[in-house]
């Protein structure tokens, strides 16, 4: 399992044990988090499972995809340095425990 | 279909099913035979076609996921290239693998992005009003000829950059090519009977002379300016949104007002809170998908869902079975447009899942909030027909009485 920690906008925090293999949107999703939409179902065809990866964990992740990079042009959201899609990021036992900032809209 | 050496085939490890999911019983009302695939097991044999059937969500999900054991360039129906010719030349997007299948795919999905909604988002919504408003004047309606044709052959080749004449043509060539993922039955013969006579016309429609510049068909071109594809390759992908975006759009349109004329508490739900249009056409994609099948061709012997597959085996994928499977959904066979269905496989799954999910979406959504600001119910008046279709799930007509607010 893999503790994810996810922080909305105005602070509020969310804490999921996830088992492997899963990916961060479709935690958000079972778990309930506002704030994370995954429209598509993990296509990376929508854009509305925008996330800011934690500075300390982003280097955790496979790189940025093609797809994924030009999804990451049409988020509402502005985007940072760590801006990701929720559904790209698939968890793994080795991650430990991450921490994942929600943007303030994804629609 | 298979020589009588496969019809000895003694390598099934599955339950075997004399089903046949192109009869006019099946196409009418899938859903028992769904239900029944999906209790037989994770992976069934359909003995009229000696091909796999797979019905659950996670099977589906999963087989859909795995692009390099179950490919799409030998055909995404009941054919299989590598052994018969195809009926047309192979789309460059649909009956494509990687790496030929990204760059296609890399071009529609920017041209369709969420981005490119946000940008025709007010004209599409205009459009969306001003006709809710001529059939809240009208009355009674046809939910499929009056509304659920007429707002995507508006604004989806008004998007694309086509002329206004023959646009109803589209709607035949889209009905042939669903039709043609199935074998050669009478529901396909009689679409390529009607197909025919607009042949010509749906050709020479992906030519750039035809598309207005900025247009998405004009941006297909720009991108073989590019060198993004050949030139040679341009029409053939304008050609894909000349088959993919109306008929699809069209029923799943026809669909959701079927749902909610059927079940009147869940539109009332709707004129309540019109900001639920969204989720609620994405709950009528899941109860009744638009689009109920696609096929696969297994690339090399493996094993799925403890099934030893052949290579060279055709799959077929029941995306509409995935979405009524209650290992996935609570009470699957209720229409709740409070669910919020994500996950389910009405627009397919993985690198093949439907690259123009967002127009459809945008679409849907539209219609609906304009009919919920307008209209306060939706009467059933008359029996609906169903046009069978062997992928598409169709209404030919339903007769509708729009209550005005």
């Amino acid at each position: 399992m893999i503790t994810v920690k996810y922080v909305d906008h105005l602070g509020a925090e969310t804490q999921l044990e996830v088992p492997a293999g899963t990916s961060v949107m479709q935690a958000a999703v079972n778990g309930g988090v506002a704030g994370i939409v995954g429209e598509c179902g993990g296509s990376a065809m929508c854009a509305t499972c925008h996330v800011y990866v934690d500075e300390a964990d982003a280097a955790k992740f496979d790189p940025i995809s093609p797809p994924e990079r030009e999804m990451l042009e049409c988020t509402t959201s502005p985007l940072s340095e760590t801006s990701r899609l929720g559904c790209q990021l698939i968890l793994r036992n080795d991650h430990g425990a991450v921490k994942i900032h929600l943007p303030e809209s994804q629609q | 279909m298979s020589d009588t050496a496969e019809m000895t085939r003694d390598d099934i490890r599955a339950p075997r099913l004399d089903i046949d999911p192109f009869s006019d019983d099946f196409l009418t009302m899938p859903y028992p035979y769904h239900e029944q695939m999906r209790e037989a097991g994770p992976v069934v044999w359909i003995e009229p076609y000696q091909v796999w059937g797979v019905a659950r969500h996670a099977e589906v999900r999963a087989g859909l996921n795995d692009w390099e054991s179950f490919i799409s360039s030998a055909g995404v129906g009941l054919a299989n290239f590598r052994t018969e010719k195809p009926f047309r030349p192979p789309s460059l997007i649909l009956e494509a693998d990687p790496p030929q299948h990204t760059r296609a795919r890399t071009i529609l999905a920017r041209i369709l992005s969420p981005k490119t909604m946000q940008q025709v988002r007010a004209e599409f919504e205009r459009q969306a009003e001003a006709l809710v408003e001529r059939l809240v004047e009208q009355g009674e309606i046809d939910g499929v000829k009056d509304l659920g044709e007429v707002y995507p052959l508006r604004v989806f080749p008004d998007a694309l950059g086509l002329a206004e004449d023959g646009r109803e043509n589209l709607l035949l060539y889209g009905n042939m090519v669903f039709n043609a993922f199935g074998p050669r039955n009478h529901v396909f013969m009689d679409a390529v009977g009607r197909y025919e006579p607009v042949r010509d016309w749906i050709m020479s429609k992906c030519q750039r002379s035809e598309l207005r510049p900025g247009g998405f068909g004009d941006l297909i071109y720009q991108a073989a300016d590019a060198g993004e594809i050949s030139l040679d390759e341009a029409p053939l992908l304008v050609r894909s949104f000349l088959s993919a975006g109306v008929d699809t759009t069209v029923n799943g349109i026809g669909n959701a007002l079927y749902c909610l004329a059927q079940y009147p508490e869940q539109y009332a739900k709707l004129v309540a809170e019109p900001a639920k249009a969204r989720q609620t056409f994405e709950e009528s994609l899941r109860f009744e998908s638009s689009v109920q099948t696609f096929f696969r061709t297994v690339n090399r012997s493996l094993e799925f869902a403890g099934v030893p597959m052949r290579e060279n085996d055709k799959v077929i994928f029941f995306l509409a079975a995935a979405n009524r499977d209650g290992r996935q959904w609570p009470n699957p066979d209720v229409f709740d447009i409070d669910r919020k269905p994500i996950g389910h496989m009405g627009f397919g799954s993985g690198i093949h899942g439907c690259v123009g999910q967002a127009v459809a979406r945008l679409e849907g959504e539209l219609i609906l909030t304009a009919l919920a600001k307008r209209v306060k119910r939706i009467e059933l008046i008359g029996e609906p027909v169903r046009r069978l279709n062997n992928t598409l799930r169709a209404l030919g007509s339903l007769p509708l009485r729009l209550i005005p607010h």
